[in-house]
Order: structure tokens, then C-alpha cells, then sequence
């Protein structure tokens, strides 16, 4: 029943409009616009169970996202980035938080 | 040509390759204790290949059998998978069999690759998004299956390497800013994220902003447009 319904989530874009027909412009517009919106929201549900008021308060969250975003701006190299962000974040929650 | 895509996909997969060997053994390691054996977590993930599900999938496992509400979860929590396919649906065109597999194997990240790389000159396309999903693919099926090897041997302080998957999407996502040069729809899809995780709370957000999100975008359809979200000429 997973599989059937994670693949029916899948390929039903796919099936409904096939490759030989044209893309309705409506659908195509939103291929365009959604990108950015879905890429925020996988961001905030990597941080969903961040709790701003209990523990921590999310702010090794906030440190770590700083920096990822810094490094990435500096060098613009997408491994250096992510590598930096998470020896950040784990050195804040492992030796200070 | 197929050397040259691998290649060209394999250093784009490398953060993938972390994250997934991480919560892959988290997700093999979580089966074991809760009394399956390795067998579980290799087929799923094999078959599934969806990180966040397979987590359900064990407490439904566990409990009797319920065939409608199984599904009714499995479809709620990758609803999103809709998303990415209608974003994906000129870049997967005249790609062949390999179209197949790219479809059944769209899990969060391979989406996000090969939605944002820039696949350099010279490289096949579909070779290069084909490699991308299968080393992914491969990454959640060693990682899983391996915790359900070791169980709890395991003994390396690995707190807070989780992150590694929360660094890539804001990357990705920075990248994405970077690019485009109206961020009207990441507003959209940040605010909207936001304010339903704070209405809805964690565990049931994803459904009511992805329903904000494409209530927001048709609304402004027309100034997005002008502001360069135009989609293909050729479409109708």
C-alpha cells in the first residue's frame, strides 16, 4: 500500500500529461514558479521539529544555517557549503548546546 | 558518454551520499530494534525509497492491518511527489526508458539535484539525472541495510550529522535565489511553509502549504508571468 500510493504520488503528473501531448500553459507556469516555493518548504521541513521557545531555542539552527549561507556565498562551492554547515552544527550541539 | 555523466553526477550526490548513509543506518538501525530483520529495510528501501514513509511504515508494520488508512498515509505524506513532477515535466521529456526509472526513484533529493545542477556542456542529459537517482538510490539502500546488520554496535558520537541534509536544501535553495531574479514565488512557498507549520504544527503541515502555495501562485499568475515565470512556448 506504501509503494502504491508513493508511486501513484509519482508518476501521475507524468501520466496525465503523456510526453507526446503539449504541456497546458497553466502547468508549465507552475513548473516554472514552483521550484523556489517547493525548495523553501523542504527547508522548513528539515527544520519543523526546531522548537523556538524550549531547549535550545534554535539557535545552533541559526548559527549553522548563518554559516552554510556564508560559506556558500563566499566560495560558491556547493560540497564545501554543506560540509561546513554540518561540522558547525555538530560542534555546537555536541560541545556547547 | 556514460563515463562522462557519471562523472559529471557523482560530486553533486556526495552531501546525498552523507545524509543517507546517516539516516539510512538510523532507519536499518530503528528495524532492528523494533524486531526485523535486515530483509525489511533492504526491500523497502528498494521498492519505497522514501526516507520519511519508510519511518511510518514500521509502527504500520507493527500494528493490524489497515489497507485504506495505509494508503490514505502513504498518499498524504508524499503528495509532494506531485509537485515535483509537474516541475520536472519538460526536463524528463524524450528521455526514454531511463524516464521510467527517474519517475520511480524522484525521492526530496534526487528531485532537487536535478532540478538545480547545471549539467555542464557535453554531458548527456539523461544519463547525467539517471546517475544522480541511482547513486542516490544506492547510498539508502547500502545505509539502510547495513543498520540492520549492525543494530546498536554501533559507537561514534554522531549528533547532530543529521544536519548535513538541512545544509543541502538551503544551499539548494540559496542556488535557486541566486538564479532566478524575482523571488516573489520563494517568498510565496517560505511564507506560506511557515505559516502552516506554526496553524498545523510539524507532523501535518505539508498538505494545507502546498495547498496555500498553489492557491497563492495562481492568484498572482499574471504579475508572475510578467516577472519571468513564463512557462514553454510551445505550450497551450
Amino acid at each position: 500500500m506504501c509503494v502504491l500510493g508513493t508511486m501513484a504520488t509519482r508518476f501521475l503528473p507524468f501520466l496525465i500529461f503523456g510526453e507526446n501531448r503539449p504541456t497546458p500553459r497553466y502547468i508549465s507556469f507552475l513548473g516554472k514558479a514552483l521550484p523556489a516555493a517547493v525548495f523553501a518548504m523542504l527547508v522548513v521541513y528539515c527544520l519543523k521539529d526546531v522548537s523556538v521557545l524550549t531547549g535550545s531555542r534554535g539557535i545552533p539552527e541559526a548559527i549553522a544555517i548563518a554559516a552554510t549561507v556564508l560559506i556558500h556565498l563566499w566560495r560558491r562551492q556547493m560540497l564545501l557549503s554543506v560540509a561546513g554547515g554540518t561540522v558547525v552544527y555538530m560542534l555546537l550541539v555536541q560541545l556547547i548546546f | 558518454m556514460k563515463r562522462k555523466a557519471l562523472k559529471a553526477a557523482f560530486p553533486h550526490t556526495i552531501p546525498i551520499f552523507a545524509g543517507f548513509w546517516f539516516l539510512g543506518m538510523a532507519y536499518g538501525i530503528y528495524m532492528n530494534v523494533s524486531g526485523f530483520s535486515f530483509w525489511y529495510p533492504l526491500a523497502m528501501s528498494i521498492v519505497i525509497f522514501g526516507g520519511s514513509l519508510e519511518f511510518v511504515t514500521v509502527s504500520m508494520l507493527l500494528s493490524p492491518f489497515a489497507p485504506v488508512q495505509t494508503l490514505l498515509a502513504a498518499l498524504m505524506i508524499q503528495a509532494r511527489h506531485i509537485f515535483y513532477g509537474i516541475a520536472m515535466l519538460e526536463k524528463y521529456k524524450g528521455l526514454g526508458w531511463k524516464r521510467f526509472y527517474l519517475i520511480f526513484g524522484m525521492c526530496d533529493e534526487s528531485f532537487s539535484i536535478n532540478c538545480s545542477a547545471e549539467i555542464p556542456e557535453g554531458v548527456d542529459r539523461g544519463w547525467f539525472y539517471f546517475f544522480v537517482t541511482l547513486l542516490n538510490q544506492l547510498y539508502w539502500v547500502t545505509g539502510s541495510t547495513m543498520g540492520g546488520f549492525l543494530g546498536s554496535v554501533l559507537d561514534f558520537n554522531t549528533e547532530g550529522l543529521e544536519f548535513v541534509m538541512t545544509a543541502m536544501f538551503v544551499v539548494i535553495f540559496l542556488e535557486q535565489l541566486l538564479k532566478e531574479k524575482n523571488h516573489s514565488t520563494a517568498v510565496i512557498g517560505l511564507a506560506a511553509s511557515v505559516v502552516c507549520l506554526v496553524i498545523f504544527g510539524a507532523d501535518s503541515f505539508l498538505l494545507p502549504t502546498m495547498a496555500c502555495t498553489l492557491l497563492l501562485l495562481t492568484a498572482f499568475r499574471k504579475p508572475l508571468e510578467k516577472a519571468g515565470f513564463k512557462g514553454e512556448e510551445d505550450a497551450v
